[in-house]
């Protein structure tokens, strides 16, 4: 498992535009991504659910990353938050 | 025949038969099925068709009005496809064997549920597109034509209030005006009528009964007047009206092309003021010769924080080059007095109409001034640009102002950016000492616009937003119409060009003294640009000149 942690700077936070490409990206790999928020986590292919965690500007959440191709895939997400979130 | 008040929003007067805008049902049939897996399929099916009507809707969004306008229906669409939320539709069919229209509504109320407890509006406000999806796959499922005008002939739309998405599919072929119960001026049915030069009407409340569908109805969108089957007497009255607007719009079109010359062969320039990019295509249909004032206080007032230079580069070239050519006038930041910008973080003052305003706090914070200077410089290589400073009382103000401008030229220089050298420098006249010393500040400039509203604010020391002082503010006083005369007479002796862009450019009352004056150039809102070419083409200077100077002189002309 292959793991990160990221602190948004996107002023709304994890909202419907750049989850529904995240959700996009990750389909892209077999592995399976979680989003991981004190308590809470979720599979983040689950848009919705995503979206319902409330992630603001400033928080800090941690990225799980699970299956065979887990070392590309870690990369590639790592490096979409960066960008887009 | 009956007579409905609402507020008009949009002009004009439009007769036809009133429809009332469809939309699925709100109440569905809730039964058990025998059969989850063709239920199952069912649901599917419904998504797929809701999925694809919102990738056609994406694209017909994004070639009318761009990707923005796009993003909102490939946001419905991935919620349509989201797992999270078909999971939820599939454990109602199989587990609790629910019809698919109540799985949905079900699912679409436990969504917007959770985003309506959401503290953070921005999620708040998705609540609304869960059920805006979950209804547009119910329609799918229960086979009702989604936002379909189903009527052979064009009529009167009738809705409570439309949602964006609604406005964006309606066939506009089909509308003759709209007529709505809610909704504000600025709605996207307001916009959208306004946009497509058709009558609106909204606020009308619950005296619009669904009744009334299929009815002759006449509204006009001047008065706010809804009239059902109207006698004889009222429909000749409208109908009369609408033919009369029909007749001043079509002769204003065949003004398209016609110069702004008078009858004994005197030429003025008629531009137009504009508040940013999306305005240019008004200018243009409207047939103005350029831009006299685009106001970039916009860039300013649209954001959380100073807009960067490219985001001002891109705003100001985006408009120099639609216009193509034509000159463009763009007036540095302007706030202030009754335009406040949070995080400008401006100390309270006691009298801001005279405090740290417009250039001022320009030449105060030259930082600000730096950014926007560049960014206007950069944007000069794509068209014909001038630029004006405003509130400007002295000539240092101006000789400094312009040091900034060389050294953003000589920065520019240094980095190999290009930028026009033909850029033309002009200050606002709208304080008495401009006028006073315009024979002076005419040598450190290439124009003169005299902002009118604050012109005569100030010279006639008189507050132009209180209202007990309405007959003490007085655009026509001779103080100021002599103010203009003055500041032309000396312009003119130092070959400077003089425009007029407050609203008074537009007044047709006046037209005759700009004209005697020598007012080089008039800039108006884009809708008043062919009247006013209209009422130049009336006039033979040569005949009034004389009266109308003689009328400043007189201290009878007081209105």
């Amino acid at each position: 498992m292959k793991s990160f942690e990221y602190t948004i700077t996107d002023p709304v936070g994890i909202h419907a535009r750049p989850a529904g490409v995240l959700v996009k990206e990750i389909k892209k790999y077999t592995s399976t991504v979680t989003v991981i928020k004190g308590e809470k986590s979720v599979n983040a292919l689950k848009l919705m659910a995503l979206m319902g965690m409330g992630i603001k500007q400033g928080d800090t959440v941690k990225v799980t990353i699970e299956g065979a191709d887990e070392d590309t895939a870690a990369a590639a997400i790592e490096e979409f938050f960066k960008a887009n979130l | 025949m009956i007579l409905i008040q609402g507020k008009g929003v949009s002009n004009g007067v439009a007769i036809g038969p009133l429809y009332y805008y469809q939309r699925a049902k709100a109440t569905i049939t809730r039964y058990q099925v025998e059969d989850p897996e063709a239920e199952w399929n069912r649901f599917k099916a419904a998504q797929g068709t809701a999925i694809e009507q919102l990738g056609e809707l994406a694209e017909k969004a994004r070639a009318e009005a761009g990707d923005e306008a796009a993003l909102l229906f490939e946001t419905h669409q991935m919620m349509a496809e989201d797992m999270e939320y078909e999971e939820a539709i599939q454990t109602a069919i199989q587990d609790e064997k629910l019809n698919a229209e109540a799985a949905v509504t079900d699912t679409a109320a436990q969504f917007a549920e959770m985003f309506a407890t959401m503290d953070d509006p921005y999620f708040q406000a998705r609540a609304a597109d869960v059920k805006d999806v979950s209804a547009r796959i119910i329609a799918a499922l229960t086979g009702v034509a989604q936002g379909g005008i189903n009527s052979p002939v064009p009529v009167i739309l009738a809705a409570d209030d439309l949602a964006p998405s609604e406005t964006v599919q309606l066939d506009k072929s089909k509308i003759l005006g709209f007529v709505t119960e809610g909704g504000s001026g600025s709605s996207h049915t307001a916009i959208l009528a306004r946009t497509m030069g058709i009558p609106a009407i909204i606020g009308v409340g619950d005296q619009l009964k669904p009744e009334y569908e299929g009815k002759e109805v006449i509204i006009d969108g001047g008065t706010g007047n809804v009239t059902i089957d109207a006698d004889e007497d009222a429909k000749a009255h409208l109908l009369k009206k609408m033919e009369e607007q029909k007749k001043m719009r079509e002769m204003l079109e065949q003004l398209k092309g016609l110069p702004n010359e008078t009858l004994d062969g005197q030429k003025i320039k008629v531009y137009c003021n504009i508040g940013g990019p999306d305005d240019v295509p008004a200018v243009l249909s409207n047939d103005a010769g350029g831009v006299g004032l685009f106001r970039s206080e916009f860039l300013y007032l649209n954001c959380d924080d100073f807009p960067s230079e490219d985001v001002q580069f891109e705003a100001y070239k985006k408009v120099l080059s639609d216009m193509d050519g034509r000159e463009v006038v763009i007036r540095t930041l302007d706030i202030g007095a009754d335009k406040q910008i949070a995080y400008f973080n401006m100390p309270k003052e006691e009298n801001p109409a005279l405090g740290n305003r417009a250039l001022r706090i320009c030449l105060n914070r030259p930082v600000i001034f730096h950014t926007q200077l560049r960014a206007l410089f950069r944007a000069s290589a794509f068209g014909k640009l001038g630029i004006m400073f405003p509130m400007v009382t002295s000539v240092w103000e101006v000789k400094e102002a312009k040091k900034m401008c060389d050294r953003v030229k000589d920065e520019l220089t240094k980095e190999g950016i290009p930028f026009s050298e033909d850029v033309e420098i002009g200050i606002m006249i709208e304080t008495p000492a401009a006028v006073l010393m315009s024979d002076r500040l005419a040598k450190e400039v290439d124009f003169f616009s005299c902002g009118t509203n604050d012109l005569t604010q100030y010279t006639l020391a008189c507050d132009r937003q209180n209202a007990d002082l309405g007959r003490f503010y007085n655009p026509h006083h001779p103080a100021v119409l002599r103010a203009l005369k003055m500041v032309c007479d000396n312009a003119h002796k130092n070959g400077v060009w003089v425009g007029i862009c407050g609203e008074l450019g537009a007044d047709l009352a006046l037209t005759e003294t700009f004209l005697s004056i020598g007012i080089d150039e008039l800039s108006v809102s884009p809708r008043s640009v062919l009247p006013l070419r209209q009422k130049i083409r009336e006039v033979n200077v040569s005949e009034v000149k004389e009266k109308v100077l003689a009328d400043l002189l007189s201290d009878e002309n007081t209105i």
